[in-house]
């Protein structure tokens, strides 16, 4: 154990712990969006966790550093602020933010960030990027929503963990990038009964066909 | 280690020797030898016909003469380039530049068979002598001081024997004979520093990699060279694929290696096949594969042709592209040195670091230390593309002045324009203006002016350039290239492009600038790898050091380069427009040009689509046409009335 101490509250932790998941086991939220506890090397795509640590002259991302014995971090400075609204600016950029037809639980994980940070949905001063993608894309069992799509991987990992196989994967470059499906007969089979990579998804960008039917019907109605 | 040690020296005397013996025998009695160079900047300047027109020729005349490929002297600028040797005219040899197929019968017939040099074509001996001037004469040569490209274009790249007769391998050989530890000190004293872009000291990171403990160790040799203008390490092994391979031994027998991949470029195929070559021959002659030289170091090396991402240049991706995955950079640590290809160690140099390495083990530290500066010893080696008179690669020693590089050595800008701004290290650099031009080279000072080293690439620009439109023409590359990884890299690089794109159409809003300042310095805080992290630089210094022209764009509307085709319009200068002359008319290919009731000739602005053919066909005792910038300066003059009924019948 290794003690820490969070916006000056004491901490004790395990030693092997990096500084978000400490701070997560402890109660303290720091915005985060492609962070899984079952990932052994830190994905640190989403660049939202930022925080400032004592002896580092810029805010670092707190899934990338292990903590150390007297380690003094912050997660609220100006700079950290900063740069997670500027990071968080770009992702809502691309995301169309509509709760009424969005299907995730309300505040979704990117209201939550929002009301965390200080900022609103909308992606202002910036423009929102019409990438000229489609609304839905076929993944067997699935619908993809790329323009929801965060890109934060969970999906990918964890189905690769769970099927030993890789089913889901990136495709494209630069702000094309999106999810794609390894379509195949046995991969169909395997993904209906799975659902993982749904569940982990943290902005209901990927869901199951059935359910997505619905939805639309009842909204229809 | 005392009796291997003489084992090897004495084993490579005698193939040296043996080599030596073959070639004098090939050489035979005063036969002339031209040398062709056929690296991919000749054969694009058609040295493949050159080259066949040589042969052809020298058989229908019927003398003897052997034709060797070699590879690039550095002066693409004349390409395609032939060194002509005939001893027996008492002639030293002599190198000729763009030697097309006419000029290659013509030498061939004069010199070859008539034992007349055709001075005409001459550009100069390559040896110092009192009958033709040589070419160190010239500042292209002269400033230039060369360690790796020492031998690039004068041996061929084919013929391991030419690299061996030279001292070739003598550096593995002598290594062989040393304690790992002991090569790595020196590496380490020499102060080499990597020359992919970052500048880590070689010998630390050869150090981290012997340190490690690990069964088998990986030596990574990156050649995935993806900058826009950038083309040295391509010439490298183009030209001479055995020093670099030597290099490659002796890092992997310091760091205790048995594997070594070279990552080069799938668009490359000149390069790939040239290394493949080198490698095989290399094996053959015991320098490369199982017990080398008869030691007990072995060494596989490997190529990997890259499929053509920019991002698979940074380390990590680079070994995710050689597992086989999707190139996308990983967080380190782990560094690549601890845990890298395959969970091995493994250390990943520069084709240019390591072509350095057995020149640093056969004359010491302390010599390569005396050449360049106190931090940045030994040389650099750019190539230099743009409004340059003489474009090519050079190799300077560290600390040489931007000034004496471009005007000294590449002969200024070209068409007597003015200098403008110089964008180093592709698009990951940064634009320096004219008051960077006494900076010297060297990592430290070309960061501190928020430039960098980068890979060597430096695109010159002259006073025709916007600077604006080149931030926009990096940031599109780099956004393009971007993995998609990371949000800022992934994201804000379309912002800034997007922010780009609005100002060089004249679609700019003054709060841009802010947005546009702002989010670069966020990109580069917030990105993940090193490609995000450098990304914004060409704006970030783009609007340190040329403010005033985004502000003209904002502002004003206006280009002032002339470059931005929203914002520029052409027109015709009635004063000096000649009657009768139909030249612009017939050159327009949108039909905008008409004749006025003066029966002079005016544009049609709403047709114009500002091609500038007009102002290229325009012939030049009358100059007539105008560019300007804004629009709104060129004079609206009405179509005739009778030419709009003419068009409607």
């Amino acid at each position: 154990m290794v003690k820490i101490t969070v916006d000056d509250r004491e901490l004790e932790v395990e030693e092997h712990l990096t500084v978000l998941e400490a701070c997560i086991q402890n109660g303290i939220f720091i915005p985060n969006l492609c962070f899984l506890k079952t990932r052994h090397h830190p994905h640190a795509s989403c660049r939202l966790c930022f925080v400032s640590i004592e002896g580092y002259d810029r805010p670092v991302t707190s899934c990338t550093e292990r903590v150390r014995d007297g380690m003094v971090v912050k997660t609220n400075t100006p700079e950290v602020r900063a740069l997670q609204k500027s990071a968080f600016k770009l992702l809502m950029s691309l995301h169309p933010c509509h709760p009424k037809i969005c299907p995730t639980e309300k505040p979704c994980l990117l209201m939550r960030i929002a009301k965390h940070i200080g900022v609103g949905l909308n992606p202002k001063p910036l423009e929102h990027i019409d990438r000229g993608l489609p609304d839905l894309v076929d993944f067997g069992p699935l619908y993809y929503v790329p323009n929801r799509c965060v890109l934060c991987a969970k999906c990918i990992h964890t189905c690769r963990t769970i099927n030993q196989m890789p089913l889901l994967t990136f495709a494209k470059r630069g702000i094309m990038t999106m999810v794609a499906y390894f379509d195949g007969e046995q991969n169909t089979s395997i993904c209906a009964n799975c659902n993982a990579c749904v569940d982990v998804c943290p902005v209901a960008a990927l869901l199951p066909k059935s359910a997505f039917t619905s939805s639309v019907e009842s909204r229809k109605a | 280690m005392g009796e291997g040690r003489k084992d090897i020296e004495d084993r490579y005397k005698a193939l040296k020797n043996k080599v030596q013996e073959e070639l004098e025998k090939e050489k035979g009695d005063g036969i002339p030898t031209i040398r062709v160079t056929m690296s991919t900047c000749a054969r694009a300047a058609g040295a493949e016909e050159t080259q066949k027109v040589i042969e052809d020729t020298v058989a229908s005349l019927d003398v003897t003469a052997r034709v060797i490929p070699v590879g690039c002297l550095g002066h693409c600028y004349a390409e395609p380039l032939i060194i002509v040797e005939h001893p027996q005219t008492g002639f030293p040899p002599i190198c000729y530049h763009s030697v097309n197929a006419g000029k290659a019968r013509l030498i061939v017939q004069s010199y070859i068979k008539d034992a007349d040099p055709a001075f005409e074509y001459v550009m100069g001996a390559m040896e110092d002598n009192e009958l033709i001037p040589p070419v160190t004469t010239f500042p292209r040569f002269g400033f230039e001081e060369r360690i790796v490209m020492a031998h690039c274009g004068r041996i061929n790249p084919w013929d391991i024997r030419e690299y061996i007769a030279l001292g070739g391998y003598s550096a593995l050989v002598k290594a062989l004979t040393l304690e790992p530890e002991v090569i790595i000190d020196e590496v380490e004293r020499s102060g080499l520093r990597g020359r992919g872009g970052a500048g880590f000291p070689a010998g630390r990171k050869w150090r981290l990699g012997r340190t490690q403990k690990a069964d088998r160790k990986v030596v990574i040799c990156n050649a995935d060279e993806g900058d826009p203008g950038a083309y040295m390490d391509r010439t490298i092994i183009e030209s001479n694929p055995h020093q670099l391979l030597e290099g490659i031994a002796i890092c992997a027998y310091a760091v205790g290696a048995d594997t070594a991949i070279i990552y080069v470029r799938a668009e490359y195929p000149l390069a790939v096949k040239t290394i493949g070559h080198a490698i095989k021959e290399a094996e053959t002659y015991g320098f490369l594969g199982n017990n080398i030289l008869g030691s007990d170091f072995s060494l596989s090396v490997r190529i990997f042709q890259g499929s053509g991402a920019f991002v698979c240049g940074e380390e990590t991706a680079l070994i995710q592209s050689i597992e086989g995955r999707r190139g996308m950079p990983q967080h380190r640590p782990p560094y690549p040195v601890e845990r890298g290809v395959w969970g091995r160690p493994t250390i990943v140099n520069n084709v240019k670091t390591l072509s350095y390495v057995p020149s640093i083990i056969n004359q010491g530290a302390d010599w390569f230390r005396s050449i360049g500066t106190e931090k940045s010893p030994g040389t650099a080696i750019f190539s230099i593309v743009g409004n340059v008179k003489h474009p090519g690669l050079v190799e300077i020693a560290m600390g040489t002045t931007l000034r004496t590089l471009i005007f000294d050595i590449c002969g200024g800008i070209a068409n007597k324009k003015a200098f403008k701004a110089v964008q180093i290290g592709g698009p990951s650099g940064g634009c320096l203006s004219d008051a960077f031009l006494d900076t010297p080279i060297d990592f430290d000072s070309l960061t501190q002016a928020g430039a960098m080293m980068g890979s060597g690439g430096m695109v010159v620009m002259d006073e025709d350039s916007c600077m604006v439109d080149v931030a926009r023409y990096f940031l599109d590359f780099t956004q393009k290239e971007s993995c998609g990884k990371c949000t800022f890299c992934r994201i804000g690089t379309k912002h800034l492009l997007d922010i780009l794109d609005r100002i060089t159409k004249g679609e700019g809003q003054e709060e841009d600038l802010t947005i546009l300042e702002n989010l670069a310095r966020d990109i580069k805080q917030g990105s993940l790898c090193g490609l995000g992290k450098t990304a914004p630089n060409p704006v970030i210094t783009s609007l340190r050091y040329f403010f005033d022209e985004y502000v003209a764009h904002v502002r004003e509307k206006r280009c002032p380069a002339l470059k931005c085709r929203s914002l520029t319009a052409y027109y015709i200068d009635l004063d000096k427009c000649a009657r009768g002359c139909e030249a612009c008319v017939g050159s327009c290919p949108v039909e905008a040009i008409f004749t006025t009731k003066g029966r002079k000739k005016a544009i049609d602005q709403s047709k114009c689509v500002k091609c500038g053919e007009c102002m290229t066909a325009c012939p030049k005792e009358y100059d007539a046409v105008r560019k300007v910038s804004p629009p709104s300066l060129a004079p609206i003059i009405e179509r005739p009335h009778e030419e709009k009924v003419k068009e409607g019948a």
